[in-house]
C-alpha cells in the first residue's frame, strides 16, 4: 500500500464523516418535523432551520461517491452493485427528500403542504436508517467472488447487527438534528428539542451498548484491530455522555458539535475496522484490499492536487453561508 | 424476462433522458433570472426584481427536480456497470468527483444563498450569488462533458493489467471532443432558457394576464433565444465535422448512407430503410446537397455503413464476435432523430430572429397577434425535443461501444445484479418520473395563474428569516381565527 493509496481511504472516510456530520441534522430536523413540531408555525420553523444549508449539505455525499469512484473504481463497483437494492431505495429517499423542500412552498394548500412534511419526514427516518443497514451489513463480510461480485441473499443485507446499526444511525442522526434545532431556533421549540433528546439519549445508550455487543460477535474489528476498535468505541460512548451532559446543561453549541462528532467517530471505527480492507468477503482471500482496489499513483496524485487547491474555498465559502445564515429562526 | 444489459440500457436511457430535460431547463433559467435581476439591479426597477422573482420560482422548481435526479447519474455507474466502472474508473472517475467538488457545491451553496438571502445582503452581491450559481452550473457541464467526450473519444490513456488508465490528464481535459460538445450543450442551455422564457410570456400575453409586465421578457428572451440558437447551430456543425473523422459509423448512419456515394453526394431529406437487409427502401433525395453539409463544399463523397462495417470487422475482431460481426447502430432512429434536432435548430433560428424583428419598438405587432403567441408558447417545448434528439444521436450512434474502440456494452454492466431487481428498479423511477414531471408541470401552471404580482408575495414568504413576512402571517392567523370564532358566535 502506498501513502496516496493511504491518503486516499482517509480522504474518502473523512467525505462520509462530513457527510454524516452535515447533512445527519438534516435528517434529524426532518424527523423532528412530523415528530415534535406542533403546529403549522413550528413546522416551518423547524424546516426553515435547515432550508438554505441541507443542499450544500447533502453535496457531500455526491463528493463522496465521485471521490470513491476516482480513487477505489474497485471498491466502488463492488459496493454499489453488490448492495443494489437498498442503495437505491436510499436514491428513491433521497430523490423524493429533495423535492419536498422546493414542492412544500409551491404547495397553497394546507393538505398539500402537510403531505410533502410528511414525505420529507418520512424518508428522513428512512435513509439514515438504510445507510446504516448498509455499512453495518458491509463490515461483517459479504458473499464475493475472485472479482469482487457481490452475490449477496436477503439476510446478508438485513440481520441483528445490521438492523440494530440502522436504528443506532437513526437514532444519532435523530439526536443530532434535535441538538441543532436547540441551537438554531428560538422559543417553545427550543425547550421541547432538548427536552426530547434529554430522553432519546436514553435510547441511544442502550443502542450502543447493543451495537457494541454485536459488533465483536458478527466482525473480525476486535480481532483485528482490538486497541483500535476499543478506543473508538470509547469515543462514541464518551461523547455521547458529553453531549447528553452538554443537553442538560444548556451548552447547545458543544451538544451539536459533540452529536456530530460522534458521527465522525463512528464512521472512524468502521473505517479503521475494515483496514486494510475496502470490502470484506466472507472468504478471506476474496476480499479487496486497498492496495488492489485503487487507481493509479497518477490519477491520484492529480486528484490529489485538484482537492488541496478547492478543498479550502469550498470550506470557505460553506462557512460563510452558515455565517450569512447564523440567526436563531423565531417561531 | 429481458436481459439485464437491455434493462440496464433502458434504465440509463431513462434516467439521463429525465434528468436532462431538467438541466437545460435549470440552467437556462437561471441565466434568464440572473440576467433579469441583474437589469433589476443595474436599472433599479422594481417591475424587473418582481420579473425576477417570478422566473426564480420556476427556476427552482426545475433545480430541484434536476439535482435529485442527478442523484441516480452518479450511483448507476457502479450499480449497473460495476463492470464499466472497474475498466474505467482510473479515468472516469477522476472527472465525476472534480466535478462533485468544484462545481456541485458552488452551485448548491450560493444557490442557497441565493433563495435565502434576498434581505440579507446587498443587490450587488445578491445578484453575484446568483451569477455564481450559473457558473458553477457551466463547470458541471464541462466535467460530464469531459466525462462523456472521453467514452466518444478516448485520449490520454493506456490499457493496464486489463483495464484502462490515465496516462495524461491534460489530454482529458483538452480533448477536442469536450470543447465541441461543450460549446454545443451550452448554446443549448441558452437556446433553452430563451425559449422557455418567450414561451411562458407569449402564454400569459395569450391569457392576458399582467400584459405589460411580460411584454419585455418576451423581447429579451427572444433575444437569449437568437443567440443561443446560432450559437449552437455553429457548434453543431462544428461537432459533426469531428463526428465525421471520429465516429464514421454514426455519422453515415445520421444521414442514411449504406453504400458509399458518389462525389458530389446526394442528401436524403426523407428515408426509410430495412436495417436487417442494410438498404434504403426509399428515400427523396437532393442532389449536391449532402457535400455542402458535410464538407461546406458542393463535392467529396460521403463513406457508406457497409464499407465501414467491413473495415471495423478487421480493427476489432474481438468486438465484431460480440456482435456478429454487426456494427450497425439503429440506423432508422439516428437518420430522424438527426432531422429533428437539426430541423428544430434551423425553426429556432428563423423564429427567434423573426420574433424580435416583430416586437421591434416601432411595429411591435407579435404583442396583439394571437397566432403569432400561440408559435411561440407551443415552441417552448421544442428545446427538450432537439436536446433530447442530439443525446440519442450521440449516445446510440456510439453502439457497441460504451468506449468507443475500447470497451463494448455487454462488457460493461454489472454482472452480478439479477433482471428482477433491474425490473423492479426502472418500474419505480418510470413511476417516480412521472409523478415528478406531473407536479413539476401542475406547480408550474399554478405560478402562471398566479403571475408576477402572486409570485412578489408566495415568494418572499419562502424565507424564514423575513420577520416583516412571519409577523403578517401572524396577523393574518389570528385574523382568521377572529373570523372562525365571529362566525361561530354569530
Amino acid at each position: 500500500m502506498t501513502g496516496l493509496q493511504l491518503f486516499w481511504f482517509i480522504i474518502v472516510g473523512v467525505l462520509f464523516s462530513g457527510f454524516f456530520f452535515l447533512e445527519g441534522f438534516d435528517y434529524g430536523v426532518g424527523m423532528s418535523a412530523i415528530t415534535i413540531a406542533k403546529d403549522k408555525r413550528e413546522i416551518e420553523q423547524t424546516i426553515g432551520s435547515i432550508g438554505p444549508v441541507w443542499d450544500l449539505n447533502e453535496v457531500w455525499l455526491l463528493t463522496a461517491g465521485g471521490a470513491m469512484f476516482a480513487s477505489f473504481p474497485y471498491w466502488y463497483a463492488s459496493l454499489f452493485s453488490g448492495f443494489y437494492l437498498i442503495l437505491f431505495l436510499i436514491l428513491v429517499g433521497l430523490i423524493l427528500r429533495g423535492v419536498t423542500f422546493e414542492f412544500r412552498h409551491h404547495s397553497h394548500s394546507e393538505k398539500g403542504k402537510m403531505l410533502w412534511t410528511r414525505i420529507l419526514g418520512i424518508s428522513s427516518f428512512a435513509i439514515p436508517f438504510l445507510f446504516g443497514l448498509m455499512f453495518t451489513s458491509m463490515i461483517q463480510g459479504v458473499p464475493m467472488d475472485a472479482r469482487g461480485n457481490v452475490s449477496a441473499t436477503f439476510t446478508s443485507y438485513v440481520n441483528l447487527l445490521s438492523v440494530v446499526g440502522g436504528v443506532a444511525v437513526l437514532l444519532l442522526a435523530w439526536l443530532h438534528g434535535l441538538n441543532y434545532l436547540a441551537l438554531k431556533t428560538e422559543g417553545e421549540l427550543r425547550e421541547r428539542a432538548a427536552r426530547t433528546a434529554n430522553k432519546l439519549y436514553f435510547v441511544l445508550y442502550a443502542g450502543e451498548v447493543v451495537f457494541a455487543v454485536l459488533l465483536a460477535i458478527f466482525t473480525d474489528f476486535l480481532e483485528k484491530h482490538f486497541w483500535g476498535t476499543l478506543i473508538l468505541l470509547a469515543a462514541i460512548v464518551i461523547l455521547t455522555v458529553f453531549a447528553h451532559l452538554s443537553v442538560r446543561a444548556k451548552k447547545e453549541m458543544s451538544a451539536f458539535l459533540a452529536s456530530g462528532l460522534t458521527f465522525v467517530a463512528l464512521v472512524a471505527l468502521i473505517f479503521q475496522g475494515i483496514f486494510p480492507r475496502v470490502m470484506i468477503a466472507t472468504n478471506p482471500a476474496h476480499s479487496i484490499l486497498i492496495k488492489n482496489a485503487s487507481s493509479t499513483g497518477y490519477t491520484l496524485t492529480t486528484m490529489t492536487w485538484i482537492t488541496l487547491i478547492i478543498l479550502p474555498f469550498v470550506l470557505i465559502y460553506m462557512g460563510w453561508t452558515y455565517f450569512i445564515f447564523r440567526k436563531r429562526i423565531k417561531k | 424476462m429481458p436481459s439485464i444489459e437491455f434493462l440496464a440500457r433502458f434504465q440509463f436511457a431513462m434516467t439521463t433522458i429525465f434528468h436532462f430535460f431538467f438541466v437545460p431547463l435549470s440552467v437556462g433559467m437561471v441565466f434568464m433570472t440572473a440576467l433579469m435581476e441583474t437589469v433589476y439591479v443595474v436599472t433599479g426597477d422594481e417591475k424587473w426584481k418582481k420579473r425576477t422573482k417570478f422566473f426564480g420560482s420556476i427556476m427552482l422548481l426545475s433545480f430541484a427536480v434536476g439535482v435529485v435526479t442527478g442523484i441516480i447519474q452518479e450511483f448507476q455507474f457502479g450499480m449497473n456497470w460495476s463492470e464499466y466502472s472497474r475498466y474505467v474508473g482510473d479515468i472516469f472517475g477522476a472527472p465525476l468527483a472534480v466535478e462533485a467538488l468544484l462545481a456541485f457545491f458552488l452551485e448548491s451553496t450560493f444557490l442557497g444563498i441565493w433563495m435565502f438571502g434576498w434581505d440579507k445582503l446587498g443587490k450587488k452581491l445578491h445578484n453575484a450569488t446568483l451569477w455564481i450559481t450559473f457558473v458553477g452550473t457551466f463547470l458541471s457541464s464541462l466535467w460530464i462533458l469531459a466525462a462523456n467526450s472521453w467514452m466518444q473519444n478516448p485520449v490520454g490513456y493506456e490499457v493496464k493489467g486489463g483495464r484502462a488508465t490515465l496516462t495524461s490528464f491534460s489530454a482529458l481535459i483538452t480533448n477536442p471532443q469536450t470543447i465541441l460538445e461543450f460549446s454545443h450543450v451550452t448554446t443549448g442551455f441558452l437556446l433553452t432558457g430563451g425559449f422557455i422564457t418567450a414561451g411562458i410570456a407569449a402564454y400569459q400575453l395569450l391569457k392576458n394576464r399582467e400584459v405589460d409586465m411580460f411584454k419585455p421578457v418576451l423581447r429579451l428572451g427572444l433575444l437569449v433565444a437568437l443567440i443561443g440558437s446560432l450559437g449552437n447551430f455553429v457548434a453543431g456543425d462544428q461537432q459533426m465535422l469531428e463526428v465525421q473523422r471520429t465516429q464514421p459509423m454514426k455519422f453515415a448512419a445520421t444521414e442514411g448512407v449504406y453504400e458509399t456515394t458518389p462525389s458530389p453526394a446526394a442528401w436524403d431529406m426523407v428515408a426509410f430503410f430495412n436495417e436487417s437487409e442494410h438498404t434504403e427502401v426509399f428515400g427523396i433525395r437532393i442532389p449536391y446537397m449532402l457535400s455542402i453539409l458535410t464538407y461546406h463544399r458542393p463535392s467529396g463523397s460521403v463513406e457508406g455503413m457497409n464499407e465501414i462495417n467491413a473495415k471495423l470487422q478487421k480493427q476489432f475482431p474481438e468486438a465484431a464476435k460480440e456482435v456478429n460481426g454487426n456494427f450497425f447502430p439503429p440506423v432508422t432512429v439516428l437518420f430522424w432523430t438527426f432531422r429533428i434536432m437539426a430541423g428544430l435548430s434551423m425553426l429556432m433560428i428563423l423564429l427567434s430572429a423573426l420574433g424580435l424583428f416583430w416586437t421591434r419598438k416601432k411595429r411591435p405587432i407579435l404583442y396583439e397577434n394571437r397566432f403569432g403567441l400561440q408559435v411561440y408558447r407551443w415552441f417552448l417545448f421544442s428545446p427538450f425535443l432537439a436536446i433530447t434528439s442530439g443525446w440519442l444521436v450521440t449516445e446510440l450512434g456510439r453502439y457497441p461501444w460504451t468506449v468507443y474502440g475500447l470497451f463494448t456494452i455487454r462488457d460493461s454492466v454489472s454482472p452480478n445484479v439479477s433482471a428482477g431487481s433491474l425490473l423492479f428498479s426502472n418500474a419505480v423511477y418510470f413511476l417516480l418520473f412521472c409523478f415528478l414531471g406531473g407536479v413539476m408541470i401542475y406547480f408550474t401552471i399554478q405560478r402562471m395563474k398566479q403571475g408576477v404580482e402572486g409570485a412578489e408575495t408566495a415568494y418572499v414568504s419562502l424565507d424564514p428569516f423575513n420577520q416583516e413576512v412571519l409577523d403578517t402571517k401572524q396577523e393574518e392567523t389570528e385574523k382568521s381565527v377572529d373570523d372562525v370564532k365571529k362566525g361561530a358566535e354569530e
